[in-house]
């Protein structure tokens, strides 16, 4: 699979298999390709060439399964945190979710009827992840997930991950908190210039590579 | 049914937020109140002639206000990535075109009725055809306008120069409907002796199934990548 975007090869020659139940780290520098492919999995986006099937069918078909965390919070700032969910449960009905109790379940259950422009970027995020919530997927995508968040927004995300995991919800991280990532993945795919560099279990991710990426020496 | 459900959904959505931010109506409104009067000025006191343009004073007014509020419709769905975020739910993109435009028509003809007792006082015309009629050409003129405007702001928005581009693509492409709006205007405004009126009116309501129904189609392709 490859994607091209602005006459330049933002990705090629990717082939990866997930499996389902499985969650994968997507690694690697800035421009490598993290976000591309984080938006071809998430069918915001269509390979240049190859071929993306999703659940052994079309982007599209997949597309009421599948949620997305991306660097866009896609919100509308005039509107209030429960507005803003209960247009998407209008547009596609899920069935048993109650939207109140997703904005509870973020944090953000006393600020429900604020217009999203008042809210600070931790909170908008925290809207982002109630929407993921709220579509209850089985695949999850999460692009940098902890930008942006405090410390206690980063363990929020943490348990978020562990607990999808639980419930057997695919999950792809793209991070570069390398060390926080490889203790909530199974697998890791390393991203340079838009290729594959490496891939593998998570826990066996090369420690140079892994420590130029985080800053951090790794262990 | 679900595309008319969603449909539906998108234009209560549309709805709201224009209420929320309705500050920004507003300044539409004065934006078309002030071309009004600039044309007014413009003509100096010559009031004969005033009367016999007030139509294509008020259609000109009414297609430049629908650029701002149509550029408006799509710049907060641009925004935070919002228009994205509809399309993966998934919304089908042609409920999410006829939403907006319907929302987009609404506006518009509001704008428009409001501009009528404006368009009296100032070019001091009567409106011997009667108010509703004339509320009628309004609402089917602003659907010829912002049929291919929703189309076209959705385009335009992912451009850089938004702003400019959207007039440039949209006003050759309105001139039919522009065209018509104006001429049955300016009968409800005149009187109709030759009984004109369905004739213009005719041809207003074929562009309007020819660009509502091309539009809706083509709207897909325009936002998906």
């Amino acid at each position: 699979m490859a994607r091209r975007h602005a006459g330049r090869w933002a990705l090629r020659g990717v082939d990866l298999e997930l499996e389902a139940g499985r969650a994968l780290m997507i690694i690697g520098a800035n421009g490598s390709g993290k976000t591309t492919l984080i938006r071809l999995l998430g069918t915001a986006l269509s390979p240049t060439s190859g071929t993306l099937r999703l659940f052994g069918g079309s982007p599209e078909a997949a597309r009421p399964r599948v949620a997305m965390l991306s660097h866009a919070d896609q919100h509308y700032d005039d509107l209030s945190a429960r507005d803003n969910l209960l247009i998407a449960d209008r547009l596609a009905p899920r069935a048993g979710t109650d939207v109140g109790a997703v904005l509870e379940a973020v944090g953000l259950g006393p600020r429900a009827d604020d217009i999203v422009r008042t809210f600070s970027q931790g909170m908008r995020k925290r809207l982002a992840f109630a929407r993921l919530l709220w579509k209850r997927a089985e695949l999850v995508l999460l692009d940098e997930p902890y930008a942006g968040l405090d410390p206690a927004g980063g363990r929020f995300v943490d348990t978020l991950v562990r607990d999808l995991r639980a419930s057997g919800t695919t999950v792809v991280l793209s991070t570069h908190q390398v060390s926080r990532g490889a203790a909530l993945c199974d697998d890791a795919v390393l991203l340079e210039g838009g290729r594959v560099k490496w891939r593998g279990k998570a826990a066996d991710a090369p420690a140079d590579e892994l420590a130029e990426l985080s800053g951090e020496p790794q262990e | 049914m679900e595309l008319v459900y969603q449909c539906v959904n998108v234009l209560r959505k549309d709805l709201l937020q224009q209420w929320r931010a309705r500050a920004r109506l507003a300044a539409v409104g004065v934006f078309g109140l002030t071309t009004l009067l600039l044309f007014s000025f413009a003509n100096g006191p010559d009031t004969l002639m005033l009367r016999a343009n007030a139509a294509g004073y008020l259609w000109l007014a009414l297609l430049l206000c629908s650029t701002l509020s149509l550029a408006e419709s799509f710049r907060i769905e641009m925004q935070n990535g919002a228009l994205e975020g509809l399309l993966l739910l998934p919304t089908d993109p042609r409920a999410i075109y006829y939403g907006k435009a319907l929302a987009n028509l609404a506006v518009l003809t509001v704008l428009g009725v409001g501009l009528i007792p404006v368009m009296v006082g100032l070019y001091d015309t009567s409106i011997p055809g009667g108010v509703v009629p004339l509320a009628g050409v309004i609402a089917l003129g602003s659907a010829g306008l912002v049929a291919p405007g929703t189309l076209y702001s959705a385009l335009s928005a992912r451009a850089r120069g938004s702003d400019v581009l959207l007039p440039l693509l949209l006003f050759p492409l309105v001139v039919p409907a522009l065209l018509s709006s104006v001429k049955a205007t300016s009968l409800i405004l005149a009187g109709d002796p030759m009984h004109q009126l369905p004739s213009w009116l005719g041809l207003l309501a074929a562009f309007n199934v020819i660009y509502w129904s091309l539009c809706g189609l083509l709207f897909g392709r325009v936002v998906e990548d």
